[in-house]
């Protein structure tokens, strides 16, 4: 391998490649996939001199340390976090030079969930139907990293940002979800359908790229049963048979046969993928655009 | 034919059968061909096709809800053949259910062409459909925990082969070399939506 490489030296609990993920095939069961908190990963390019597209590293929880092989400009957005080169503290939300051989460690979150690694020339894993992204579902893309695993780069096309420090919003401490109601509203109460957008709920600790599960009330449903399988879109509120509501994020799957009783706007899921455990959240009805 | 908003960029488009939704759905994927229709996806499914990716939302809705369907196109795609081995470990669960001897599950299945309804919880999974209404069965009341890759399998009305290893509740009546799934492939999907299949079987049906 050439020394345009990135070897893992801490995985973390959870780091995947991510880019844009790869719509236009949920007809053949692809989940779209892509990075949760998508202008995070946006700035995290921009910042390295990076196209939009360009496929970086989402962390979960407690960060990752690497060691390129050659130097590279790295920027870490997202999650606020420690960020080190070789031990010394350098800028989150900054472009910042790492020498070749030098260990970048991005530590754990300080607020929020998810940190997004940046590096100049983006993470050149081979593409799967046009996208690097690892998607949990359904297998595609590269695995999530290991320790020791060796990621190629891509040749910087760029110049990084000349900024000190990016302004990012702050993690959320309570999450709003603006939702417009439907497609299957209709196969909940009225009192359930009134729950949903007035009481709190939680986020649970059972929440994964798939969904963000939720605690809190349960919703009754007018009519038993399941639907026959209809598409999902990202953000759908799917409410299972425990009655807890569950937001599609990117992995979500393509098809499925719970009512889905709103949706949520897709400038929110940022914020639902910086939400930790135990974050209260409200379902606020809005009217559609 | 009903049409429902979902979120601020996508339709819902219910129908009352599944040929309608296999209809509805050939006559979406031409008018987006031909530059009518701009639609990042368009997802069949049992009787719904889901519209995601709009640029004006409303604007489709109310075309769909003046337009007539057209008929189901011709059949005009060549036929995917499966070579298939009748050995599941449900047939004679399958056999029980339909009431006929084992032997002639395997005779009925591969005696009859399917269509790929829609695609869905993996990739290059199809929901194969064909068989008469009295053939529909249950899923097993216990999910495996890993079917292996390949297996044939009927749950209610549809028939599937699992691209990959996976858990699963539906009754495997047989097993497949054929790769369904191979994203160095082109296309990676050997069943699409619309996609006419027939099993073949591998030994003669009805061997002792």
């Amino acid at each position: 391998m050439s020394d345009r490489a990135l070897a893992v030296v801490r995985a973390g609990a959870l780091t995947t490649v991510q880019d844009l993920g790869r719509p236009g095939h949920a007809h053949l069961g692809v989940p779209r996939s892509g990075a949760l908190d998508g202008p995070a990963a946006d700035l995290a390019n921009r910042l390295t001199g990076n196209p939009p597209g360009a496929a970086v590293l989402e962390t979960t929880v407690n960060g990752c340390a690497v060691r390129p092989r050659s130097t590279v400009t790295v920027a870490v957005a997202g999650a606020p976090c420690r960020v080190t080169v070789d031990g010394r503290p350098v800028a989150w939300g900054a472009p910042v030079r790492v020498p070749a051989g030098a260990l970048l460690d991005v530590g754990p979150a300080v607020s929020g969930l998810r940190s997004y690694v940046g590096v100049s020339g983006g993470i050149a894993v081979e593409p799967v139907l046009g996208s690097r992204s690892t998607d949990l579902l359904s297998g595609l893309g590269p695995p999530p990293l290991t320790d020791g695993t060796v990621l190629p780069l891509g040749r910087p096309t760029g110049v990084h940002a000349r900024v000190d420090v990016a302004p990012q919003p702050a993690p959320p401490a309570e999450l709003v979800l603006r939702v417009t109601l439907g497609p299957r509203h209709g196969w909940f109460t009225p009192e359930a359908v009134h729950t949903f957008v007035s009481r709190p709920y939680r986020v649970s600790p059972a929440s994964n790229r798939i969904g963000l599960r939720t605690e809190g009330a349960a919703l009754e449903r007018a009519r038993p049963g399941e639907l026959p399988s209809e598409g999902m879109v990202l953000g759908a509120v799917q409410v299972p048979p425990d009655g807890r509501p569950v937001v599609f994020l990117a992995d979500h799957p393509t098809t499925g046969g719970y009512p889905v009783i709103a949706v949520v706007r897709a400038a929110d899921l940022a914020a639902a993928a910086q939400a930790v455990p135990g974050t209260p959240v409200r379902f606020v009805a809005v009217r559609r655009r | 034919m009903k049409v429902l908003p979902v979120g601020e960029d996508a339709l819902l488009v219910e129908v009352s059968s599944g040929d309608e939704a296999q209809a509805l759905h050939a006559e979406l994927l031409r008018r987006r061909a031909e530059g009518s229709l701009s639609a990042r996806e368009i997802v069949p499914a049992a009787r719904t096709v889901l519209l995601d990716g709009l640029d004006r939302p409303r604007r489709v809705a109310a075309e769909l809800t003046a337009a007539e369907l057209p008929p189901a196109p011709p059949r005009a795609r060549a036929v995917v053949e499966l070579p298939v081995r009748y050995d599941g470990p449900d047939l004679a669960d399958v056999a029980a259910h339909w009431g006929v001897p084992e032997r002639e599950v395997a005779r009925i299945h591969a005696g009859t062409e399917f269509r790929v309804a829609f695609c869905g919880f993996a990739p290059g999974f199809g929901y194969l459909t064909g068989l008469p209404p009295r053939y529909d069965v249950p899923r097993r009341a216990t999910p495996r925990t890993a079917v292996p890759a390949g297996s044939v399998a009927l749950a209610g009305p549809y028939t599937g082969v699992y691209p990959r290893s996976s858990p699963g509740g539906w009754q495997l009546i047989g097993t497949t070399d054929a790769v369904l799934w191979d994203h160095a492939r082109v296309p990676a999907a050997l069943l699409s939506p619309g996609t006419r299949v027939r099993f073949v079987p591998v030994e003669p049906v009805g061997q002792p």
